[in-house]
């Protein structure tokens, strides 16, 4: 038999150190741009200086003169191909190198192929393109005027707006509003905001002419539903598509959708016969890639003079760029949106968006926010304050009024869904308890008598993660189910591969310790293994948090699948009847009898040495998990800043964030996951922001002004946690990647609006800078002078 | 992100060194840490035929007091002044400026004469050396000469260097008994460059009235701006609540800001304010030795 080993189970609830950071901390890891291909050319892209222009024509003759230049390709070589332009995952279309016009800034215009990168940049700046310049509409609600510019010709419909969505009860709602006792009311705008993840977007693409085989080396976050699409776009069979998502250096979401430039590298390689790479720059990652948030929100919450909320009215225009091409399920335009209603009891809501076409690269990334409800977040979290300071009601004690009741769930929310488990007061009276509300609130007293500025705000966030189920999640027809494969080897060692793709997560840690737990194998047996479409089983890839809700589950119930078998097997090796046993500390022992045990170890062997009669050899297991329903991790964050009144400077003192995502796989991980997440939630709340000018050109393209944070502009972030099952979950757990993100943003805007509220402000846009915070302070005539 | 095609040179010689820019003086540029130079070519905004990296070239990395002056060797990188006793010690006006540059890894090559000869408003330590009344040496085919910091910084990228010079060292007077500067700094983010920056020094006697001030404004005009009228109000006069607010609203009016991603102007003139106070209040208190004689101000510290 095999020989037992020592190394403890260290299943669920374990800091396992993550099995992906020896390769990553010494300099081993496997991004894209470390594959290098006998043969290789490189492929570098020609980028539209205008928002809005017409292409009178390209010469490419000058850098087809470059030595090392090899080929240049322009919308028309694509068009003769059928391959200008490409679908996106919402329904429109998108172009993939313009035949005779360009839509926004940083638009790709032509791609030069050469045998070297440099001399690829050499060839881009000697690509002579003719342009007419033609106003651009770079504001949605100006986009929407009869006489605008027309953004998409294209179109049957000659109107930038792309589509109307509402969800909730507009009847029921506007009667609420009418006989309200108390309305507040707020413009909000969430700006527009870029991932920026460390790795930039690029792939290496080799097309085998003799094989008639497709290999894309490629940083994506959904490496399956990439090669669906390219099967169809290209109509290569898709089992000649092979799509390798290696170590990819962050998505958050900015990596689901198809960029041009995969496609022209695709194209550039079956042209030259020789594997291309293609790796974006930081600037045009920054100009090009597509883009989140770009919300403006109205939005009306109606209430009785007690604080009762009753009701919650919101109009959104969205702005979606040039096209279409964000990446939500496909029944979902606004993506979960309608989740606004966040963790109150409402008796209606109505919420309505409208998708706008400007001037702008594609808008609508779920950047780390499930989809849209970092949007929705803010919304709601920001109006309960206002509402708090309408009434003169503290805004815990607002909260906690109208919390949805723990006994309450699962809970149907006015706009449909059904939450699945939560106790919203506990984790509010957790963070107040261990931030020392009480006495903030004291000390704020005192520092506004002597002229101080000190704030305090809360958000008590609901999220919305796991599509989903199949009844109404999809993309472009394809469910959102996700999978898992498990096979046990002989001497007990495992490997797992999934439909979900890591990109930062610690999936090749996480997803070892579910089958750790649920085998009884030692963790470090377990290999974890994904983003190779000709291994990996299909699936739909990772983000809007849904990993460990629907991979994770799929991985726990082929585990138990494999159990099940593994029963069968002990059985036949203890020589009883299956019934006998039970699964206890790991092993199967014989019901009321000490000592008779085996370990899946032992079954494990057994499986391929001396399984019984009649069954089948080995011990593997595959899972599609179709889940039940989404996840609804909660939490609340408690942020206390200082205003510096002779600068407007913000200053955050101190930020405790309470996180509720069910039950916890690997502690250590889901802190990294809080500690990043709120880090990328004070980002936008702050100092990250995208703008135009009139003519379109953007105003934050490189990283001298678009202010990511760093380590200094980082406070130290407090956490803990409490913990309340998913009830539908296999193991309880919820999702947690980007609650952080979601529920930050407005902790921090009500905390800088705390400290102002007592000056008559109810609401500042973000990111809060610190002239915006200036002019109030001068207009209310308390800047140090 | 590429740069065009460039020939690099890295003489061993400051004589090498200026014979390589007589031979193509328009087309070639000097490289000290690289900093400022290297972006301007990878966004390709500078396309130099030719580049002489100095970085090979003997004697201009010298910290030293000598002769009533401290000398600063051009080639000084910004990591070597925040490492300095004798900085820390003396001049931690200079300790202030060089550590709100850029980033660490950015210190670790940027240099205190690219800093001046970029002559960026941006720039920190152009204020720094105006408050300070620097000398700059500066060497050619022709010979040396010194050149006053106010007739070197002529305008936004551009200084009073030929273009067959280099810049050798930077001579910054000893500090006179009583004396002490300061300098404070506004910014986004950390490593971005000042929203607004304020540079002060005092000196003052016996009584406590300033002998002479130096008051100079960083990113709030074409250059580094000499904040004249402060100067000579404060001349004469004790460092008072007072008089420091009313030298600071002089600051204020003499910068000339424009509105950009950094901020409105009218924010960046109040700033000035802020700041001018700030950084004269630690001056002064340097000066009296009420505080030590080192550490960080940024701008939101009071
Ligand atoms: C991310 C980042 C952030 C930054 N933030 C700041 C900031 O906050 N504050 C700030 O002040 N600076 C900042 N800088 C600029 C940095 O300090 C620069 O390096 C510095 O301004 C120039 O110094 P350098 O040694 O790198 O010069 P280089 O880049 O090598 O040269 C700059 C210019 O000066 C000329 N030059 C250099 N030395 C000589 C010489 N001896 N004689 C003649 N001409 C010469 C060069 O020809 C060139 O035109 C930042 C830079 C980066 C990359």
């Amino acid at each position: 038999m095999a020989t037992e080993t020592e190394t403890p189970i260290r299943g669920m609830g374990h800091s396992v150190k993550r099995k992906e950071d020896a390769r990553f901390i010494r300099g081993r890891g496997r991004y894209v741009d470390d594959i290098k291909l006998p043969g290789m050319l490189f492929l570098d892209i020609v980028r539209s200086p205008y928002a809005h222009a017409t292409i009178k024509n390209i010469d490419a003759s000058a850098a087809l003169a470059q030595p090392g230049v090899l080929a240049v390709i322009t919308g028309k070589d694509l068009d003769a191909a059928g391959l200008a332009w490409m679908p996106t995952l919402m329904g429109d279309k998108q172009m993939v190198l313009p035949v005779d016009r360009v839509v926004y800034q940083a638009q790709e215009v032509a791609a030069v192929v050469a045998t070297d990168r440099y001399a690829a940049a050499d060839g881009v700046a000697l690509v002579n393109v003719e342009y007419e310049p033609l106003p651009p509409v770079t504001d949605p609600i100006k986009a929407l005027e009869a006489d605008a510019p027309l953004v998409r010709p294209d179109r049957e419909q000659k109107t930038n707006h792309i589509w109307h969505w509402e969800a909730g009860d507009a009847a029921r709602t506007d009667e609420l509003f009418n006989q309200a006792e108390v309305v507040v009311k707020e413009d909000l705008y969430i700006p527009r905001i870029h991932v920026c993840s460390i790795e930039t977007c690029g792939c290496v693409a080799s097309f085998d002419a003799v094989e008639g085989k497709l290999t894309v080396y490629m940083t994506t976050q959904a490496p399956h539903a990439i090669r669906t699409v390219f099967s169809l776009v290209t109509s290569i069979p898709e089992h000649k598509i092979h799509i390798i998502s290696p170590d990819i250096g962050g998505g958050f979401g900015g990596k689901v959708p198809v960029y041009p430039g995969y496609v022209i590298a695709c194209v550039a390689s079956i042209k030259t016969g020789h594997p291309v790479k293609w790796i974006e720059d930081r600037s045009e990652n920054l100009q090009a890639d597509s883009f989140a948030r770009d919300y403006h929100i109205t939005a009306e919450l109606a209430a009785k003079r007690d604080g009762t909320m009753q009701a919650l009215r919101v109009k959104t225009i969205a702005d979606h760029g040039a096209f279409d091409a964000a990446a939500n399920p496909s029944k979902f335009p606004a993506g979960l949106f309608s989740v606004i209603t966040g963790s109150y009891e409402l008796d209606a809501a109505h919420v309505e968006v409208d998708g706008v076409y400007t001037n702008k690269p594609s808008g609508g990334v779920a950047y780390r926010c499930s989809f849209r409800v970092t949007e929705a977040v803010h919304t709601i979290e920001r109006m309960v304050d206002v509402l708090a300071q309408k009434l003169s009601m503290d805004p815990a004690e607002l909260r906690l009024k109208n919390f949805i009741p723990p006994e309450k769930f699962p809970y149907k929310s006015p706009t449909g869904w059904e939450y699945d488990s939560g106790n919203y007061p506990a984790a509010l009276r957790k963070a107040m308890e261990e931030i020392g509300y009480e006495q903030l609130r004291r000390e704020q007293a005192e520092k506004r008598a002597r002229g101080e500025l000190m704030g305090i705000g809360l958000s008590t966030f609901t999220e919305i993660v796991g599509a989903g189920p199949s009844h109404t999640f999809d993309i472009l027809g394809i469910k959102m189910f996700d999978s898992a494969e498990i096979r046990v080897h002989p001497t007990g060692s495992a490997i797992v591969r999934i439909g979900v793709q890591t990109q930062g997560q610690g999936h090749e840690t996480t997803f070892a310790q579910i089958v750790a737990e649920e085998l009884g194998l030692p963790v470090e047996n377990i290999t974890v293994e994904h983003g190779d479409t000709d291994t990996a089983p299909y699936g739909l890839g990772t983000y809007a948090s849904r990993s460990t809700p629907t991979a994770g589950a799929a991985t726990a119930v082929a585990a138990r699948k494999i159990r099940e078998k593994a029963k069968n097997i002990a059985a036949h090796l203890l020589e009883v009847s299956p019934d006998d046993l039970e699964w206890e500390n790991y092993q199967f022992r014989v019901k009321g009898t000490p000592g008779k045990a085996v370990t899946m170890q032992q079954i494990a062997f057994a499986a391929y040495t001396n399984h019984p009669q009649g069954m089948e050899a080995g011990l593997e297991a595959v899972d599609y998990y179709d889940p039940p329903n989404l996840t609804f991790p909660f939490g609340a964050y408690v942020c206390v800043v200082d205003i510096d009144r002779g600068t407007g400077e913000v200053k955050i003192r101190r930020f405790l964030a309470i996180d509720d995502c069910g039950n916890i796989i690997n502690p250590m991980i889901v802190d990294g996951q809080i500690h990043g997440g709120l880090t990328m939630g004070m980002a936008p709340a702050l100092l990250e922001e995208i703008t135009y000018d009139e003519n379109g050109n953007i105003q934050q393209g490189n990283f001298m002004d678009y202010l990511l944070p760093t380590a200094m502009e980082t406070p130290a972030w407090e956490t803990d946690k409490t913990v309340t099952p998913s009830p539908h979950h296999p193991f309880g757990a919820k999702g947690v990647g980007e609650s952080a993100t979601v529920g930050a943003p407005p902790a921090i805007a009500n905390a800088v609006v705390d400290a102002l509220s007592h000056l008559g402000v109810t609401h500042i846009d973000i990111p809060i800078t610190p002239w915006k915070v200036y002019k109030i302070l001068e207009e209310h005539g308390v800047a140090e002078s | 992100m590429i740069p065009d095609r460039f020939e690099y040179y890295a003489p061993t010689t400051l004589a090498e060194a200026i014979n390589l820019l007589q031979q193509h003086p328009d087309e070639t540029k000097v490289m000290a840490g690289g900093q400022s130079l290297i972006p301007l070519m990878k966004f390709r905004l500078a396309t130099p035929g030719y580049v002489v990296d100095l970085r090979n070239v003997p004697h201009l990395d010298v910290l030293q007091e000598r002769d009533g002056s401290l000398i600063i060797g051009a080639m000084v990188r910004e990591a070597r002044l925040e490492s300095s006793a004798l900085i820390r010690q003396r001049y931690p006006a200079l300790l202030d400026t060089s550590s709100v540059v850029a980033d660490p890894i950015v210190r670790n090559f940027a240099t205190v004469g690219g800093n001046l000869a970029h002559a960026d408003p941006a720039n920190d330590h152009p204020a720094m050396m105006v408050a300070l009344r620097a000398t700059l040496l500066a060497q050619g085919a022709d010979g040396q000469r010194t050149i006053p910091i106010d007739d070197f910084l002529v305008d936004t990228l551009e200084t009073s260097l030929k273009p067959d010079e280099v810049l050798v060292e930077i001579r910054v007077p000893q500090p006179a008994p009583r004396s002490g500067a300061a300098y404070c700094k506004l910014e986004r983010k950390v490593g971005d460059y000042a929203i607004a920056a304020v540079a002060a020094s005092v000196t003052l006697d016996e009584n406590g009235a300033c002998t002479q001030a130096g008051l100079a404004l960083t990113n709030v005009g074409p250059k580094a701006i000499r904040a004249s009228a402060a100067e000579s109000f404060l001349t004469g006069k004790p460092l008072n609540d007072e008089t420091i607010r009313e030298a600071a609203k002089l600051a204020a009016e003499a910068a000339e800001p424009g509105s950009d991603l950094r901020g409105p102007a009218d924010y960046k003139r109040a700033m000035v304010r802020t700041l001018a106070a700030r950084a004269l209040r630690r001056a002064a208190q340097r000066a009296t030795g009420s505080i030590a004689h080192n550490g960080n101000i940024g701008g939101g510290v009071a």
